[in-house]
């Protein structure tokens, strides 16, 4: 059974399952960074008491799934979707859908995703596929990370769809109902709400761990890291940063760049609200996010290592929470037209 | 990000697949551009595993030593805590905390060491004698 489906790259996988979802539905109006910015992908969150492999808990995106349902819901478009208990049951489900000619989206585990390179493999269960059809011995996948499409067999289907830990998938499938028309009326109204989301949750989340307060705060952190964890640790902890920041998915940045092309693609669809403007900053924010990137690194090469270098780093973040504060304000201010 | 700034340094993921990156043009409109890699991250996740490896073999001397079972080389061995083996044992977590004592752990049924080598994805024989096959 083969579903006409066309295999796009993106660089996240979530907004990319999204816009590669919806595409036949919107006739390829939703690009991935509009998911993303519909969806009010742009996070920031550093959760205290937490570890993930023994370094901080950082995220620079919205809970997963998040992005998926916003979207399809501020576009009004009814979504299915379902967890399971039984492998089986999961199973035939997505036999079933793919049967009706349904690609679906799996959310999955990558400990276990086969076509993965082994330094990739730890227990993250909020990866996203597609999967489009299958052949008598394989499923047909397509990864949205992956330049091109790929296959499990369904003992390996089955092992990603059931990884357990931390945001277990429990065989959890979706997909967009299709015969929707989406207006341009309705983009732009999802446009607008996307955006006061993303302000809303980046300028007022309460607390001091997330959100651009999150940021300056985790940017004080890290001034201390290196007296209270020791050199090595506070390498390790910066290199788990990084990692967060920059791999897999991000499109760079820490997903600022995703937020400032999804701005400018915005700005033609919605014009005369400055929308570009601001899609300046968040580009620069991305740039301070990357030489951040570049000064952790010497720390955990051992180029460097000074209290003063860990303090040149605790600034950039710190001058980063300022400057997307100012820029999520500008946003909050616009009185759209 | 400009799209002649996008780094294409050769990483571990660059060997398989290479990842979309966004990036500015020359007239400032975004872009996708594709990348290989970018050093900066790829020494991160080096300092990922060499954690991962010191770990691994701090628990392999505890094993040695007597003070573990083998069940904890394999936790470091697939980067499980307690509460993923849990998950994919069935097992409670105090089950396993009282598994990871040598003597129980000695004392297991075959089932048990079957379940426990299933979630592993290794062998009976090579849960026992604490024997790594690279896969």
């Amino acid at each position: 059974m083969r579903i006409e489906f066309e295999h796009r790259q993106s660089a996240h996988c979530e907004s990319g399952v999204t816009s590669n979802l919806l595409r036949s539905i919107s006739g390829g109006k939703i690009t991935e960074p509009l998911a993303f910015g519909i969806g009010a992908g742009l996070f920031f969150a550093h959760i205290p008491f937490i570890k993930i492999n023994n370094g901080p808990a950082i995220a620079f995106r919205t809970m997963p799934g998040h992005i998926f349902n916003r979207t399809c819901k501020s576009l009004d478009i009814p979504v299915l979707r379902k967890k399971f208990s039984s492998k089986e049951k999961a199973e035939s489900f997505l036999n079933e859908c793919l049967d009706n000619g349904h690609p679906v989206g799996c959310q999955v585990g990558v400990y276990y995703l086969p076509y993965f390179p082994k330094e990739y493999r730890f227990h993250f269960n909020a990866h996203n596929i597609i999967v489009y059809g299958a052949e008598p011995d394989k499923y047909l996948i397509s990864d949205p990370i992956m330049e091109f499409p790929t296959t499990m067999d369904s003992y390996q289907l089955e092992r990603v769809r059931f990884a357990k830990g931390a945001l277990a998938p429990r065989g959890h499938i979706y997909y967009p109902k299709s015969g929707v028309d989406i207006t341009d009326e309705q983009l732009k109204q999802a446009i607008k709400n996307g955006i006061k989301k993303n302000a809303n949750q980046m300028l007022y989340i309460p607390g001091s761990f997330a959100g651009v307060a999150g940021i300056k705060s985790t940017g004080n952190k890290i001034k201390k890291w290196r007296d209270k964890l020791g050199l090595q640790k506070a390498g390790s902890y910066l290199a788990q940063l990084v990692r967060m920041q920059e791999e897999i998915g991000t499109g760079g940045g820490g997903f600022r760049y995703i937020y400032a092309a999804f701005l400018q693609e915005a700005d033609s669809l919605v014009p005369g609200n400055q929308l570009s403007d601001v899609s300046v900053m968040f580009t620069k924010a991305g740039d301070i996010w990357r030489t951040a990137a570049v000064q952790a690194a010497g720390i955990y090469k051992g180029r460097i290592g000074s209290q003063e270098d860990f303090d040149v780093m605790g600034d950039y973040l710190i001058e980063i929470a300022a400057l997307e504060k100012e820029a999520f304000l500008a946003l909050k201010k616009i009185k759209w037209r | 990000m400009k799209k002649d700034e996008v780094p294409q340094d050769l990483g571990s993921l660059g060997k398989i697949t290479k990842e979309v990156c966004y990036a500015t043009d020359s007239s400032g409109k975004y872009v996708t551009e594709l990348s290989s890699g970018w050093d900066v991250k790829t020494k991160a996740l080096d300092v990922a595993w060499d954690d991962i490896k010191k770990r691994v073999e701090a628990a392999r001397e505890q094993v040695l030593a007597n003070n573990a079972s083998p069940l904890l080389f394999f936790m470091e061995y697939r980067l499980m805590d307690i509460s993923i083996l849990a998950g994919y044992t069935g097992f409670w977590q105090w089950q396993i905390k009282r598994h990871l004592k040598p003597d129980v752990f000695a004392e297991l049924s075959d089932k048990k060491f079957q379940i426990y080598a299933d979630a592993f994805n290794i062998k009976v024989a090579d849960l026992k004698s604490m024997t790594v096959h690279e896969d």
